[in-house]
């Protein structure tokens, strides 16, 4: 069974705050409901799949309560900021295969105004990586940067180049955090986090939150909306691979063949692509592992405006994506298929809507490229792909 | 040159005789005895024939940096150590292991640079395995 056309999105709302001290959660997590049914042009009532991480709460059980719902079908799946494209699929398979018609995927945090967010209990790991001083995200992608500059040659300019190609993009975004462009010269002298990263290689700490209406096409038919048709889906769980690890890949490696695959095309026929952001490297090694260049030779391929939209060899993140844009929760993933689909509907702004959006790929990777991340890879094309 | 913090590891039922052994100065590594495979972290099943047959020696304590980060504020326990090395050390034996580099000056640390075990005592009866460059 493939999920080909099996679901369209049909609505999208990306929380337009970034700071949002006197909201709970719950509040947002409400918010971007609303906002997303009635994008799609339907209502809570409606919903009858509920999907979310498992950073909310007692996950479906408390939202399903708090939205007041009875889904027929649910599902808490947390791969970290990859979280939401791995709903979208699961709610693509879910609905193929008869199970609900409506799903609604949400995220909220609050990260910058008053973190909230998951307490994870240890894993067997623990022990051996929590005594060494590694506080947070950065410090282990930077792991995951030396090992492709060593083994490739990748420059800190060349990984400038991606933040430099999200702010270009992210100075037409009112909402945008930082809605300005910088230069690599900006990048270079920004403080160092954690060698090789500098501060600007970092994605934003934003609170806000987005939400993500996946339909069968029996629902998308009767809605006004142009619905994104969903085409591929791939996922994957990259790890230390019993103290193996390989620094220099990403689980796009596995979930990029795996969409691909299912929805029939190829690297060629993607018009625009949302690729995850949590730092440069991120990004550089996504492009990599979808094989939109070959392994190693990313940093070429993002030097001299090659991500910038709308004529750039792959148009990225045109959104300003969680570089410059927005990473509500620390989650980049469910605006990564936001902007996606505004792409394929036309409502990207118009400096950096590509021109007849046909084909796009939205990435995610969530957790850590320095230990263990999850990976997935959507495809999604108009209506009539 | 920072003075690292030595935080107690989390002893669980699955590490116990790991962590016990670094009292003693030994990085004890376990190795399957069905299939051969040396396994990181330690563990009751080999995660790649699932035997229990497993049985444990001691490591040289030599290796390579696989890659490593200069960490410019540490956090937490961290908070004053100034700038340290998180690292990944690729052991003799082939597990890459999550680590600090110490007794070189951060901006030193290199890909592929040998080193070798330093112990530092947690006062809680178990030790935390540092490298420092080989001389």
């Amino acid at each position: 069974m493939s999920i080909r056309g099996a679901a369209y999105i049909a609505g999208i709302y990306e929380h337009p705050g970034r700071d949002l001290p006197d909201k709970t959660v719950w509040d947002i997590h409400i918010d971007v409901a609303l906002g997303a049914l009635a994008d799609a042009g339907l209502g809570m009532e409606d919903v009858d799949a509920l999907f979310c991480d498992g950073t909310a709460g007692f996950g479906v059980l408390t939202l399903a309560d708090y939205f007041n719902i009875n889904p027929t079908y649910v599902d808490s799946t947390e791969t970290g900021g990859s979280s939401y494209l791995a709903h979208v699929g699961h709610a693509a398979a879910a609905i193929a295969a008869g199970k609900c018609h409506v799903a609604l995927v949400t995220l909220a945090g609050k990260p910058k105004s008053g973190w909230q967010g998951p307490s994870f209990s240890p894993g067997p790991e623990a022990a051996f990586e929590q005594v060494w001083g590694m506080m947070g995200a950065p410090h282990s992608y930077a792991l995951a940067a030396q090992r492709h500059m060593y083994e490739f040659g990748t420059t800190a300019e060349q990984l400038a180049e991606i933040k430099v190609a999200a702010s270009i993009h992210a100075q037409y975004n009112p909402n945008a955090f930082l809605p300005y462009a910088v230069t690599i010269d900006d990048v270079l002298n920004s403080p160092m986090v954690a060698d090789p990263l500098h501060r600007l290689d970092c994605c934003v700490v934003t609170d806000g939150g987005g939400a993500l209406v996946v339909v069968s096409p029996e629902v998308a038919k009767k809605l006004g909306k142009t619905n994104a048709k969903i085409l591929g889906h791939g996922e994957a769980v990259k790890h230390t691979n019993n103290g193996r690890i390989d620094l220099t890949h990403t689980g796009a490696v596995y979930s990029g063949p795996r969409a691909f695959a299912e929805a029939g095309v190829t690297v060629k026929d993607i018009n625009y692509a949302s690729i995850y952001d949590s730092f440069t490297i991120t990004v550089l090694q996504t492009i990599e592992d979808l094989g939109f260049c070959e392994k190693g030779k990313g940093g070429a391929f993002v030097a001299d405006g090659g991500l910038v939209a709308p004529f750039g060899k792959l148009p990225f993140n045109t959104d300003g994506g969680g570089l410059c844009n927005n990473h509500p929760s620390n989650r980049g993933g469910i605006t990564k298929v936001i902007e996606a689909v505004r792409q394929l509907r036309g409502e990207a702004h118009e400096k950096v809507q590509v021109p007849n959006c046909q084909i796009a790929l939205a990435h995610g990777t969530g957790g850590s490229l320095g230990s263990r991340h999850g990976s997935v890879t959507l495809i999604l094309g108009q209506e009539d792909a | 040159m920072s003075t690292l913090p030595n935080p107690a590891p989390l002893v669980t039922q699955a590490n116990k005789a790991f962590w016990d052994a670094t009292a003693e100065g030994r990085f004890q590594l376990q190795r399957c005895n069905a299939c051969d495979t040396v396994l990181w972290f330690p563990r009751r099943q080999c995660p790649s024939c699932w035997t229990e047959n497993i049985s444990t020696f001691d490591a040289s304590g030599k290796g390579i940096i696989y890659s490593f980060a200069v960490i410019r504020k540490g956090a937490m326990l961290y908070k004053e150590a100034g700038p340290f090395v998180v690292a990944y050390v690729e052991l003799a034996e082939g597990p890459r292991v999550m680590t600090n580099i110490v007794e070189c000056d951060v901006d030193a640390v290199k890909v592929g640079m040998p080193v070798e075990v330093v112990w530092h005592d947690t006062g809680q009866g178990n030790a935390l395995y540092r490298f420092r460059p080989t001389a």
